[in-house]
């Protein structure tokens, strides 16, 4: 809401400094988003008038003027306007001016003769033709000498008071629940209320000439529900005429354009009294029937706006009709013929009350989300409505532009009895935790425009968000001054305790972070092309689908968080990055029945790429994390048929039978699908999964008393063997064993083809003695003798 | 025979303090101290002396054997230490080569600050709560008093599922949630992503995280809610931080405030940063509505609470200096690395 603070000393004085009166308004609770003068960034421009005009000698097109500027002296200016005369008033750009665009105006020399400044046209002014009332040149000079004002304005005036564009516009945020200051009365309510400066308002008051508008006019309200109240008034004779000055000023510092003194009076009261009207042109309502009515389909209408097509209306819009076609679509915008022309005579004038709900809904399918229908949709009171239809009445009469029928039509009239709170002064207290007198709270109600009566307050009747103690806490709290309120700490009874779970994810974290992976944070929306390009089980793709998102690429829920690592890779292996490894704690999302909320998993996802990395590095990753978090009996076995990875670098994660997760080298097909040319290793765990596998708290053991033996075994076997095969021999047969450790792999020459040798350490130790060579032996021989049933031999 | 150990003694001296190594030094011990040494054999010869020259001479020859032990000992010492200096010497390292080292990741910025925000919170007595991210309209909507028809429900700014389930656009949700699984007294922190439909650009993204904070107790007030902050904001920017508290509405708490830092950088003088107005828009907060409680089951007239709502993305861009908020969801290495 942009506002005039011209218009609003029409209602309250606030003249102070604009700062602090845009501080003061903040901190009360109307929101000052900029502030600025409207008459930026013009300076030093004064009306003046011309003395005298010689042709230049030694041009055909420049003059050299003499001009009257109220200073001791005239100043010559020389011009190439060819629409000036002796004794005509003008703009005067003084040396050291500056105009509409800037340009910044100094004295100097047209072909040798000395030049003071410029005179200038309205356009340099910022202004355009229809900010006047009267013909003006569009190119040439400001002539200003029919000027309805000139008498305001004597020689050496600034230009900007004399044209009143010196006027600050101060634009507010408001928010939903106060469409009451969506007004310039609104608005000076807060500002009677902030400074504790009596508000200026009267009832409107105007002269009608008799007749009788029930004969001339009918109107029937079909909706009732979504028309609470139409109000209907008449003038004749209209006069159609450019508006005053003031009226078109404050029209402009609201941003909305001056038409003609009709038009310009709707549009003046709905920005004064914050509820919109609409101006018929008698002419054009058929039958002299006005029908608040549902659209019939098929319907259609074309709009007051320039739009070439007709609107399609459908019956749930609510239109008004005449007696035979719609002429306008309510608290929307009004059809083409519906409109003040230039030979208009008779004028209806409608004031209203529409359904917020519907207006708003109407007003996005039609694509026409107007100032109307913005004030609309946030609902509006019928007490509102007859004080802004009797405003404009008032000022037709002001501005004699047209004769008054006697009577208003008001459809759906009601008592509308104000709405009576009754306040807990305590209770207020008791929320905020202040100590606010009942009498200051009361004179801060009163200064918000509610009357005290007895025990209870009489609400404003545009108050539409005050209902509750709290509401009554939050206006007295607002102007008492929330700032002055005093802080003071809860006691809580409530401990700040992590819960397991996320004990154990922050553990994940660290451990991550150690191991040398940059977190990352990725959406959780992907394209469902992603998993294409990684190659996943169609029946994996089952994923939540946005019904609008915004694009192809955002469109559906992953159900992995391996598209995402994927794109971070490609990011970053495209931005030349030779290596990285990368973690993210991401959820997925797996659809469950149509009303139902999906199952949402949390996973630690790992990707990796770069010099050094391998399927053992990724493996060792997940190994040393799983250690330190004491779930340190996992097993990986292979997998070869998951599509998303390298068949024979592959591994599932398990441990007492559940899964964990995947890991392993992702499938080169899925990495060239992404455009990375290296290898890319990742691992996904199951994070629900990977908690019921974290180990009990570490009980500690004892340091070995007695010496260990050691023994190095180097087996030659088939290729296919797997060391964890061989291990689980090993440990399964090896008594007094502490650890076994494989530290070599060797094929080649001394090797026979088909097979390889595998080395290890074994570690024996008993508890409670020394343990002896012949123990030690003993225990070797019996895993050499099982080793040799599978076909295993020293080498 | 006295003459000839005092010529050992200046011949052995003048080669003690000649020698440069440490084989050489125990050749001369072996030369002049061993069994078949100069001195040793004088010593032995002593047999053909008088009664009264041998005590001389023995006397002699002792300290003589005294003296070069002596002699060799401390050679022997500085020559070991000669050696040491010289190993280490030779062992010198340029210490401005690059250590070695198993580089660490770190993380992401936004969980920088959400670790400090738990942080904070947990300290003051709040406990951390998750939720679903795909919600139900009644939690996200319907209960925290934003009907149908309201705004902030149109698709839009909203993304939906279904008409009823929907991308969460707050952690409020997770308030319902809270509110009615437990009976109050109630404090926790709701951290999460939420969802709005909002195109990439440098200050909006679709997905962006939220901290919600909820206390629901007997007797909580407003200046409480105003005290708790505080104690927030001067944890996160030290103590000379001031805050102001201007009226504001949300559908969910009345009275509601939003809550302004005096911009850090200018002291609220006005600068970029803050464009001028001297102070950073920083959160949303309020009185819980009364109706928020009685959809929840619990009676306004014996509890009340308040809730406030923090951007984490704010946060980070702020203390980071991040220009653009993709940067927080490229994860691009160049970047992530730069934070610790």
């Amino acid at each position: 809401m942009d506002l005039s603070m011209k218009w609003l000393n029409d209602y309250v004085k606030a003249d102070m400094p604009i700062k602090e009166f845009a501080d003061k308004m903040t901190m009360g609770g109307s929101k000052v988003e900029t502030y600025h003068n409207m008459s930026e960034p013009l300076s030093n421009i004064v009306v003046g008038k011309v003395i005298s005009l010689e042709r230049h000698k030694d041009s055909e097109k420049l003059w050299i003027c003499m001009l009257d500027v109220g200073k001791d002296a005239p100043i010559q200016i020389v011009t190439a306007a060819q629409n000036l005369f002796e004794g005509a008033i003008v703009p005067v750009c003084l040396h050291n001016s500056v105009i509409a665009d800037g340009t910044k105006i100094t004295k100097g020399k047209l072909r040798g003769v000395e030049s003071n400044g410029m005179m200038c046209s309205y356009a340099e002014l910022g202004l355009t033709a229809g900010d006047f009332s009267y013909p003006v040149a569009d190119d040439g000079i400001l002539i200003l000498n029919d000027d309805p004002d000139l008498d305001k304005m004597p020689i050496g005036t600034d230009i900007c008071k004399a044209l009143e564009i010196d006027d600050t516009i101060v634009e507010f945020e408001i928010t939903n629940n106060r469409p009451d200051c969506l007004s310039v009365l609104g608005l000076a309510q807060e500002a009677s209320a902030v400074f504790d400066t009596p508000m200026n308002k009267r009832a409107p008051e105007y002269k009608t000439a008799g007749g009788d508008i029930n004969k001339e006019l009918k109107v029937t309200v079909e909706n009732t529900e979504l028309c609470s109240r139409y109000m209907a008034a008449m003038v004749k004779n209209v006069k159609i005429a450019p508006s005053p000055r003031w009226m078109a000023r404050r029209l402009r510092a609201s941003g909305v354009r001056p038409i003609n003194n009709l038009v310009d009076i709707t549009n003046f009261v709905m920005l004064e009294y914050g509820h919109p009207m609409h101006a018929f042109d008698l002419r054009y309502v058929e039958d002299n029937t006005i029908t608040v009515r549902n659209a019939r389909q098929g319907e259609t209408l074309k709009l007051l706006d320039e739009m070439a097509q007709p609107v399609q209306l459908s019956p749930e819009m609510l239109i008004i009709a005449d007696g035979k076609k719609p002429i306008a679509i309510a608290g929307v915008m009004g059809g083409e013929h519906s409109g003040i022309m230039d030979d208009t005579t008779t004028v209806v004038f409608e004031a209203a009350c529409f359904d917020g709900v519907s207006v708003r809904r109407t007003a996005k399918k039609v694509g026409e989300r107007t100032e109307a229908s913005s004030r609309f949709e946030k609902g509006l009171n019928p007490v509102n409505a007859e004080q802004a239809l009797k405003r404009a009445l008032e000022l037709i009469d002001m501005l004699g532009c047209g004769e008054i029928v006697d009577g208003i039509i008001d459809v759906g009239k009601g008592d509308y009895p104000p709405e009576r709170l009754t306040p807990d002064y305590d209770r207020v207290n008791e929320l905020l935790g202040s100590d606010i007198s009942k009498d200051e709270q009361q004179a801060i109600l009163k200064r918000l425009g509610f009357e005290i009566d007895g025990d209870e307050i009489i609400v404003p009747p545009t108050r539409i968000d005050m209902h509750l103690q709290c509401d009554i806490a939050e206006e007295v709290a607002r102007i008492y001054g929330y700032n002055n309120i005093p802080s003071t700490i809860p006691k809580l009874s409530s401990q700040g305790k992590r819960t397991e779970k996320q004990k154990i994810e922050d553990k994940m974290t660290q451990l991550a972070l150690s191991l040398g992976f940059y977190e990352i944070m990725t959406y959780s929306f992907i394209s469902p092309k992603d998993y294409e390009l990684l190659g996943m089980r169609q029946e994996d793709r089952q994923s939540v689908v946005i019904r609008n998102p915004l694009g192809e690429d955002t469109s559906v829920m992953r159900t992995s968080p391996l598209t995402s690592m994927m794109e971070v890779i490609r990011r970053n292996y495209n931005n030349r990055s030779l290596a990285a490894r990368f973690f993210e704690t991401a959820r997925a999302y797996f659809p469950k029945g149509r009303d139902e909320l999906p199952d949402e998993k949390d996973y630690l996802c790992f990707g990796m790429y770069g010099e050094g990395e391998d399927f053992f590095t990724v493996k060792g990753a997940i190994e040393e994390m799983l250690a330190k978090l004491g779930a340190d009996n996992a097993e990986f076995s292979a997998v070869s048929d998951d599509p998303v990875y390298h068949p024979g670098r592959c591994a599932e994660v398990t441990m007492d039978g559940k899964r964990l997760g995947m890991l392993g080298q992702i499938h080169p097909r899925a990495a060239a699908a992404f455009d990375i040319g290296v290898p890319v290793y990742c691992a996904v765990i199951d994070t629900d999964i990977l908690r019921e596998c974290v180990g009990e708290e570490v009980k500690y053991v004892s340091l070995p008393k007695f010496p260990a033996a050691s023994r190095d075994l180097s087996l030659i076997c088939d290729e296919e063997v797997t060391n964890g095969e061989i291990t689980a021999i090993i440990k399964k047969n090896a008594k007094h064993l502490e650890d076994v450790r494989l530290f070599d792999i060797y094929k080649g020459e001394q090797v026979p083809s088909g097979k390889k040798s595998l080395s290890y350490t074994l570690t024996f130790r008993k508890k409670d003695a020394t343990l002896t060579d012949e123990e030690a032996d003993a225990s070797v021989a019996k895993v050499l003798k099982a080793l040799a049933e599978i076909g295993m031999t020293l080498r | 025979m006295k003459e000839q150990l005092e010529n050992i003694r200046r011949e052995a001296m003048d080669a003690i303090s000649a020698c440069g190594d440490v084989k050489e030094l125990d050749a001369l011990r072996v030369k002049y101290l061993g069994k078949k040494g100069e001195l040793t054999a004088i010593l032995k010869s002593m047999g053909g002396l008088s009664a009264e020259e041998r005590p001389i001479i023995g006397q002699l020859a002792n300290s003589v054997r005294q003296t070069l032990d002596e002699a060799i000992s401390d050679k022997g010492d500085k020559l070991k230490t000669a050696a040491l200096d010289a190993k280490l010497a030779a062992e010198k390292v340029d210490v401005t080569l690059p250590g070695k080292t198993r580089p660490l990741g770190s993380r992401h910025p936004l969980n920088i600050v959400l670790d400090e925000l738990k942080e904070i919170f947990r300290g003051m007595g709040y406990t951390v709560v998750d939720g679903p991210e795909v919600e139900e309209t009644k939690y996200v909507f319907d209960m925290l008093n934003t009907d149908e028809g309201h705004p902030a429900r149109d698709e839009q700014d909203t993304f939906y599922i279904t008409d009823t389930i929907l991308l969460r656009t707050q952690t409020s949700s997770v308030q319902i949630r809270e509110m009615l699984a437990h009976k109050p007294p109630i404090a926790i922190i709701s951290p999460g992503r939420v969802y709005r439909s909002d195109a990439v650009d440098a200050t909006h993204s679709p997905i962006f995280h939220q901290c919600e904070g909820l206390v629901i107790d007997k007797k909580i007030t407003f200046g409480d809610l105003k005290g708790t902050l505080e104690i927030f904001a001067k944890r996160l920017y030290g103590e000379d931080i001031k805050l102001r508290f201007r009226p504001h509405h949300f559908p969910y708490t009345e009275p509601s405030a939003e809550v302004d830092l005096q911009c850090f950088k200018c002291h609220g003088a006005g600068c970029p940063l803050c464009k001028g107005e001297g102070w950073i828009e920083m959160l949303g907060s309020g009185l819980v509505h009364p109706q928020v409680l009685i959809n929840c089951g619990i009676d306004p007239e014996e509890y009340s609470g308040f809730a406030f709502g923090i951007g984490l993305e704010r946060i980070a861009m702020m203390r980071y200096n991040i220009d653009d908020m993709r940067l927080l969801y490229e994860n691009d290495i160049r970047f992530l690395s730069q934070f610790r």
